[in-house]
Formats: structure tokens, C-alpha cells, sequence
């Protein structure tokens, strides 16, 4: 799948084994949140990275004190009218203080990439044919003015002496 | 009014910027429709029997002239010459296309209006009492607070893709003409014992095919935290509200399966922790946005007008008009009148290119250029001289506009049913149309006082019928129309849910039933001052079931 | 989608035009027109399916938007929908719309 991270697509460098598969050897490893529960002395041993793969109906109450030791956080969307993740990326960012990779993964379509982006994450994994093109030709045609401020660590600037109000810096 | 400044202007010119490569990208195959969609509907476009729809959201009912001028050349340049008021305090217009919808949007961006967020799983037009700034019986003005929320919940990066839709309605008078309790949100200003500004919050009303009332979950929330709170409400909602099922999707659901205590201690909770990470609303900002809605420049009058009076004792045509169409207006000397969209044989809450624009002429010569849409469909002309209502009368005449019916049995909210609507069940309009004719007498509509018809085509309840003193659903069997009645809804500050009163009746027979339930309340009224529904709430269902089925025993 | 009736009465295909959302019928020579006397009327099951699956293809081909079949009611050459819905679909609402007086009365 496509990896768009800070503005251009990149290699990923993560693996991420399914549940019933072992843990590759080497390797920076994403596996899902049952299994970082069950295996998490294991995989806060090794010598690599350590994400999790969430589900949009998963909580963080059971990870948040593991979260500094994340270097990724994946959040899936089953298909895109389900808004949970976005909750989910604004209590990582906000409430967490969580700063490494926020990943979109499974239905993610150019129109909802400037929320996503604003929601707090970082990192986008399209699989729609269009979406991944217009990502390519700089072709994102969105709001860039808000009415809300981002979640923590994005970066916009405030227009104005307005408290709310925001524009992005640069868009897709 | 609220005025865009340049920050708005770009807003909403990127929006449609945004909405014309959406639509294009579908015109040439690079959306589908099931990824299209949720993309109009984000902005108001639906797909219904005839044509698309396009529903523009009126923000808590405010119009200018300059702006109803706009939508009577809409409805003629790009509809049939006419739209249709909503009971979202919007406006629909019918017969639309698709590849037309970004020019129709360039042009409400012209008078600082557009259509997003008039539907899809989003926080929709926030509403509010269409008497607001103007009623005498008000604590505070809403609309600030309305705006505050209309700014906030645009585009939210959050709350965009809730689990169903989400609809929020302010109030500040303690009279709730802006139907709160039946709302998913229903804000109510007050004052604590200090005299601070505050809120009492409801959660979870609303009416569809599992009508509720809205649970008290916030006796005094102060002003500063309103955005705030939304927020943990909303947050809350999104993240436990149910998406397993459509029809058990809204925060209704979340809080009865909760328990109202609870879900009240989950917002507490999460209201909690968002204190430390947002910034309560700056008294400056409030003060900024409160400033569009001064009040604008009444002339100091006495209370009594001559002019008034006069009328009043010359022409019983007028008497009759100042009886329902006028209300009492906070300031000396002036009054709030009803522009009625109700004339007998039409369809509830249509006006013509020509009516809106007699009517933004009028507001424009003696109303400070302003109009309100209520959720009842009819318009408000809310800052009228008292001096100036026989005129106003007049003019609205000429318009046939000035139909003395506010509040009366024709005064019938309705949805626009199966002659529109491709989730319809039954036709709306026609019942509505023939219970008009047959209670055209203005002495009789006069003498039966206040009642509140509410017909929906279909169990979504968009014609707000489980809240009608007499309520009208319209079903389907065997490809045959019948109708339900209910009664003793009310969606005021004693909001009920009416009560199926029993077995359905047929097109043919519906309107006798109504008036058969009328003529029950006429024998059995204590006096003529006692309305309809309290009438109800004195004798209950039972002598309006004999009344309606006894024949058939 | 329109299921199969268990009594299988003559259908139509109809649709809305994507662009104009306009009421469309599917006609004979595969064009879609909003004149429901051009119909394409299938009148076997088979006939239906092969229209359904022709409409459909339309549909995945971005010209109309919600194609469905429609149970029709022949009477010699005259051609109208079984039932209210649709008879109000093809004919339109079954209410006087709201119209401002000519100009020239104004």
C-alpha cells in the first residue's frame, strides 16, 4: 500500500504480521492491540520499533501507559463515514501527548484528508486509485480556512485575534 | 445579522471550490455514487423522486432582504419558481441539477449563505427561536451563541462523520418556541443565582421512528464552557454511539441505553479533562459576535398606537390578523408579526419568487431589513412599528400572505411527503391542503383557538407529528395510503409525545376524523379559553377514541 | 433493488439522469428518456433480468443513478406505473405547485 507521510509518498518500512503469524525476527513490527497486550513484554524487548494497529472501535485506556514506548499508532477506518478514528487520533494528540506516527489506514478518500490531517495525523494510506493520484499531482482541491483549532502538534497559524479561527499551512 | 468578514468569505468560496471538484469528479466517473453520496448530502444535495434537492441552510432562521432576494431568483433561474421552508428553519428547492448546484452556490455566496452541512451524519443548521432579539418574554439573545456554535461546528475535523445526524436548537426565552427538548441538544438560557449568563442542557430528544424527550443533564452550564461541553458530548457520542444499526444510531439511543446519569457522568468526565486542553470562550469574542446582533436602531415610541387602534376598531379583517399574527415585541411600540405561508389550498411552508421577494420588500420599509424563517414554516417580520402593522397588513394582503392563522388548525406543519420525497410513505401536502378547505371559515378556525396540526408522510417524523396536539402519519399497506392519529403531543417547554389514539384511517376518511376530533374537544371544552391540548390533558384519549371508532363498534 | 414479485407482472426500468437527477425511463433502442411510452417493457423474468442487468451497467457507466425495475400497467398502447409512487415519479406531484401569476397580471 502507498505510505503518504509530510507532504510526498515514502517506502514503509513496517512490517505488520498478522495475529497468528510469528514476529518477524528483525524489523520494525505494527501488530494489533490484542496482541500487543498479550505479548507486550516480548515485544517492548526488542531492539526495534514497536507500533499498534487500532480498530476504530478499540479504546486506549488499556495502552495509554505504553504509549511513550509507540513509535506508531495505526488507526483503521472500516469505511469512511465511520468518524470514531478521528476521536481517537484528538485524544492521542491532545489528551496522551502522543508524537510519533499517527497512521490512517483502510477506506481513506482525498476528501477526508484535511480532517484527518487536523484530527492529527501524520501518515495516510490510501488505497483509492484517484486519491493516491491527486495526492501524486498535488491535486487536493480543500478547505484550507477553520473554525477550530488542530489537535495538538499540527501546525497552522491563526489568522487573526480571533481565538478559533486557523488556516493550514500547506495542504496535500 | 452576523456579517462575513474576509476569513468567512474564503471559507465558504473554498468549500465550493472543493464542492465543484466533487461534483465534476462524479460527472466523469472518478466517484461512484456510493462514494459520492455522503459527499453531496455533506452539502444538501439530495436525490429525491423528481429531481435533486438542494436544502439551504438558513443559520437559526435569519434572513436579510438582500439575501431572500437571492433565493427568489434561485427558485427562478434554477427551480420552478418557488422553494420551500422547512421545519429546520431552511430552505429546499425541489427541481434541481446536479451540474447546476456550484453556480447556485457562487450565488448564495454572493449574500454570505450556503448549503453545508443541511444534511449527511454531521452537526446540521444550528436553529433557534425565530422571536429571538425580539420577544418579550426573552432572558438573552440566542443567536450569538447559535453563531458561536454554527462557526465551531463547521467542517469540525471530529464531528463530521458521527454516527448519524446531529441537530442542536437554542433558546432564550423560557417559552421554547424553538421545540429544545425534542432536539439532540437543546440549549436553554438562563441566569444563576448571581445573574450570570448560562445554559441548561438537554441531551438526547428527538423524534423519528422512536420519539423521546430530551434528559436534563445540565441544570447551569456556564456560559464560558459551552463550546467545551459540546465538545464532550459530541466526543462521547461519536465514540460510543451505536453504528451497528441506522435506526438506533442517534444520541437518543446512546443516552436511554445508557441511562441518563450515566452518560451524564461520561460527559461530566470528559468535559473534565477537555477543560485543561481548550481555552473557555474569551469574554472579548463572545462580546465580537454579540455585537452583530444589537439591537438596531428602534425609534423611541409610546406603547399605544393610535394607528393601531384604529385599524383594529375600522376593519375586522385587520382585528382578525392583530389577533394571531401579532406578538409582543421586548420594546415600546413595536411587535413581531407572522408572515403567514399558510393560505388555505396550498402546501404548507411554499412561497413563491414573487412572495419572497413582497416579503423582503416589506422587511426591508418597516422591518430593518430583516426576516426569520420558523420552524413552524412561516416567516417573521420581527421588528415591526406598531404604527406601521396596518400597512404591513396591507402590503402582505397583496402578497396573500397575511392569512390570520398563526397557531390555528390551519397553521399545519407538514413534511413534503410523497409527492416529493422518495423515503415517503403517504402523501402530506394533499391532507394538509383539504384539512385547510375544509376549516377555511376564519370565525370557526377563530373559535376552535390554538391547535397544532403536524403531518409526517412517513415514520422519520420530519413533519414533527409525534409532537402535534393532533398529529398525522401517513403509512402505506397494500399500496393503499392510510393515515395515524396521534394526540397530545406538544413541543414546547411541556413537551409530550402524542399517543396513538388507534387504528388508521384512509385518505377518503381522514379529514372527518379530524374534525371529528375537534368537534369532540368543542362539546367537551370547559370554556372557550381552554386549548385543545389542555383540554387533552384533562380528559385524556378516551372520549376522542369513542368519538372516532364508536360508529364502527 | 426491486426484488423479483412472486407474481411476476411486465416491468420498466427506470433511473434518475445523473446529471439533471431528471425522472428516466429505459428505452428500447437503450437510450434513457423520460417518455415512459418508449419503454422498454420486459414481460418474462428472464426479459427482466436482462434489463435490470442493462441498467445496471448504465449506472456503473455514470449515466443514470438509482436504476430500478418498476411494475407497469399496459392498457392497449397507454403505458403507466402500477403503483402511486411511481405514477407520481413519471407524472410528477400529484398537488397544484406554487406558481406567481404571468407578468404581464403582475
Amino acid at each position: 500500500m502507498p505510505l503518504y507521510r509530510d507532504g510526498g509518498f515514502v517506502e514503509d518500512d513496517w512490517l505488520f504480521p498478522p495475529d497468528d503469524a510469528p514476529l518477524p525476527a528483525s524489523g520494525k513490527v505494527a501488530v494489533s492491540k490484542a496482541r500487543f497486550s498479550a505479548e507486550r513484554d516480548t515485544l517492548l524487548a526488542r531492539s526495534e520499533a514497536i507500533g499498534v494497529v487500532l480498530e476504530a472501535g478499540d479504546r486506549l485506556d488499556d495502552i495509554a501507559a505504553d504509549l511513550s514506548r509507540l513509535a506508531l499508532i495505526a488507526i483503521r477506518f472500516p469505511k469512511f463515514g465511520d468518524g470514531r478514528p478521528y476521536s481517537l487520533a484528538r485524544l492521542l494528540r491532545d489528551r496522551h501527548g502522543f508524537r510519533s506516527e499517527l497512521r490512517a489506514t483502510g477506506d481513506v478518500l482525498r476528501d477526508q484528508i484535511v480532517p484527518m490531517l487536523r484530527a492529527g495525523f501524520d501518515a495516510l494510506e490510501p488505497s483509492h486509485p484517484g486519491t493516491i493520484a491527486a495526492l501524486h499531482e498535488k491535486r487536493i482541491v480543500a478547505v484550507s480556512h477553520h473554525y477550530q483549532p488542530a489537535a495538538a502538534g499540527v501546525s497552522e497559524k491563526a489568522p487573526d485575534r480571533h481565538p478559533w479561527r486557523r488556516i493550514s499551512v500547506a495542504l496535500p | 445579522m452576523y456579517r462575513y468578514d474576509e476569513f468567512d468569505r474564503t471559507f465558504v468560496l473554498e468549500r465550493i471550490a472543493e464542492f465543484r471538484d466533487q461534483v465534476q469528479r462524479r460527472l466523469s466517473g472518478e466517484l461512484t455514487e456510493d462514494q459520492f453520496k455522503p459527499l453531496r448530502l455533506m452539502n444538501g444535495v439530495y436525490l429525491q423522486l423528481h429531481a435533486y434537492m438542494l436544502r439551504i441552510a438558513i443559520p437559526y432562521g435569519t434572513l436579510s432582504s438582500a439575501q431572500l432576494r437571492v433565493l427568489a431568483q434561485i427558485a427562478r433561474d434554477h427551480d420552478r419558481g418557488y422553494g420551500h421552508f422547512t421545519t429546520r428553519q431552511n430552505l429546499q428547492f425541489n427541481w434541481i441539477a446536479l451540474k447546476d448546484v456550484p453556480e447556485i452556490l457562487e450565488k448564495l455566496a454572493s449574500v454570505e449563505m450556503h448549503a453545508i452541512q443541511t444534511s449527511g451524519n454531521c452537526i446540521r443548521n444550528v436553529t433557534a427561536d425565530h422571536f429571538a432579539g425580539a420577544a418579550a418574554d426573552e432572558i438573552a439573545d440566542p443567536r450569538p451563541y447559535a453563531e458561536m456554535l454554527r462557526q465551531w461546528s463547521s467542517l469540525h475535523p471530529e464531528f463530521t462523520f458521527l454516527p448519524r445526524k446531529f441537530k442542536v436548537a437554542v433558546t432564550g426565552a423560557p417559552h421554547d418556541r424553538a421545540a429544545i427538548k425534542v432536539h439532540d441538544i437543546g440549549l436553554q438560557l438562563t441566569r444563576d443565582d448571581e445573574g450570570r449568563l448560562g445554559f441548561v442542557v438537554h441531551v438526547g430528544g428527538g423524534q423519528g421512528r422512536t420519539p423521546m424527550i430530551a434528559e436534563t443533564i445540565r441544570d447551569f452550564l456556564p456560559e464560558e464552557d459551552l463550546l467545551a461541553y459540546c465538545e464532550a458530548i459530541l466526543r462521547v457520542y461519536n465514540l460510543d454511539g451505536r453504528r451497528d444499526n441506522k435506526y438506533k444510531a442517534r444520541i437518543k439511543i446512546l443516552v436511554h441505553e445508557t441511562g441518563a446519569a450515566e452518560f451524564a457522568a461520561a460527559v461530566e468526565a470528559e468535559f473534565a479533562a477537555l477543560k485543561g486542553e481548550t481555552a473557555p470562550l474569551p469574554p472579548d469574542e463572545v462580546a465580537r459576535i454579540a455585537a452583530y446582533f444589537a439591537p438596531p436602531a428602534f425609534a423611541a415610541m409610546p406603547a399605544r398606537s393610535e394607528a393601531f387602534d384604529r385599524a383594529l376598531h375600522d376593519d375586522p379583517a385587520f382585528a382578525r390578523f392583530a389577533a394571531r399574527n401579532v406578538h409582543p415585541h421586548k420594546v415600546p411600540g413595536h411587535a413581531i408579526v407572522t408572515v403567514s405561508l399558510k393560505p388555505v389550498g396550498t402546501p404548507p411552508g411554499d412561497a413563491t419568487a414573487a412572495q419572497m421577494e413582497a416579503v423582503a420588500d416589506i422587511a426591508e420599509r418597516y422591518s430593518f431589513g430583516e426576516i426569520r424563517v420558523s420552524h413552524e414554516q412561516n416567516l417573521v417580520l420581527p421588528h415591526v412599528r406598531r404604527d406601521d402593522l396596518p400597512a404591513v397588513f396591507a402590503a402582505l394582503s397583496q402578497a396573500e400572505l397575511a392569512t390570520p392563522n398563526a397557531g390555528l388548525v390551519t397553521d399545519i406543519i407538514s413534511c413534503p411527503g410523497l409527492d416529493y420525497c422518495a423515503l415517503a410513505t403517504a402523501r402530506s401536502i394533499p391532507v394538509a391542503e383539504r384539512l385547510t378547505e375544509r376549516f377555511a371559515d376564519l370565525d370557526r378556525q377563530h373559535a376552535i383557538g390554538d391547535l397544532k396540526i403536524k403531518i409526517s408522510g412517513c415514520i422519520n417524523a420530519c413533519g414533527h407529528h409525534h409532537v402535534g396536539h393532533i398529529g398525522i402519519l401517513g403509512l402505506e399497506r397494500n399500496g393503499e395510503e392510510f393515515y395515524q392519529i396521534t394526540l397530545g403531543g406538544s413541543g414546547d417547554e411541556s413537551c409530550a409525545i402524542g399517543e396513538i389514539v388507534g387504528k388508521g384511517f384512509s385518505s377518503a376518511e381522514i379529514v372527518d376524523a379530524v374534525e371529528t376530533v375537534i368537534d369532540t374537544y368543542l362539546g367537551l371544552r370547559n370554556a372557550p379559553q381552554e386549548t385543545f391540548l389542555t383540554a387533552y390533558r384533562r380528559v385524556g384519549e378516551a372520549p376522542f377514541r369513542e368519538a372516532l371508532y364508536a360508529a364502527a363498534q | 433493488m426491486a426484488k423479483r414479485p412472486k407474481i411476476f407482472r411486465p416491468v420498466a426500468a427506470t433511473a434518475n439522469d445523473l446529471s439533471t437527477g431528471a425522472v428516466v425511463f429505459r428505452g428500447r433502442d437503450g437510450t434513457w428518456s423520460p417518455d415512459i411510452a418508449a419503454a422498454e417493457i420486459a414481460a418474462t423474468p428472464e426479459a427482466a433480468d436482462t434489463l435490470l442487468a442493462a441498467a445496471q451497467a448504465d449506472q456503473d457507466a455514470d449515466r443514470v443513478i438509482e436504476p430500478a425495475l418498476i411494475e407497469i400497467v399496459q392498457a392497449g398502447a397507454f403505458v403507466r406505473p402500477a403503483a402511486l409512487r411511481e405514477m407520481i415519479r413519471t407524472t410528477g406531484p400529484t398537488i397544484a405547485l406554487p406558481a406567481d401569476p404571468p407578468p404581464a397580471r403582475r
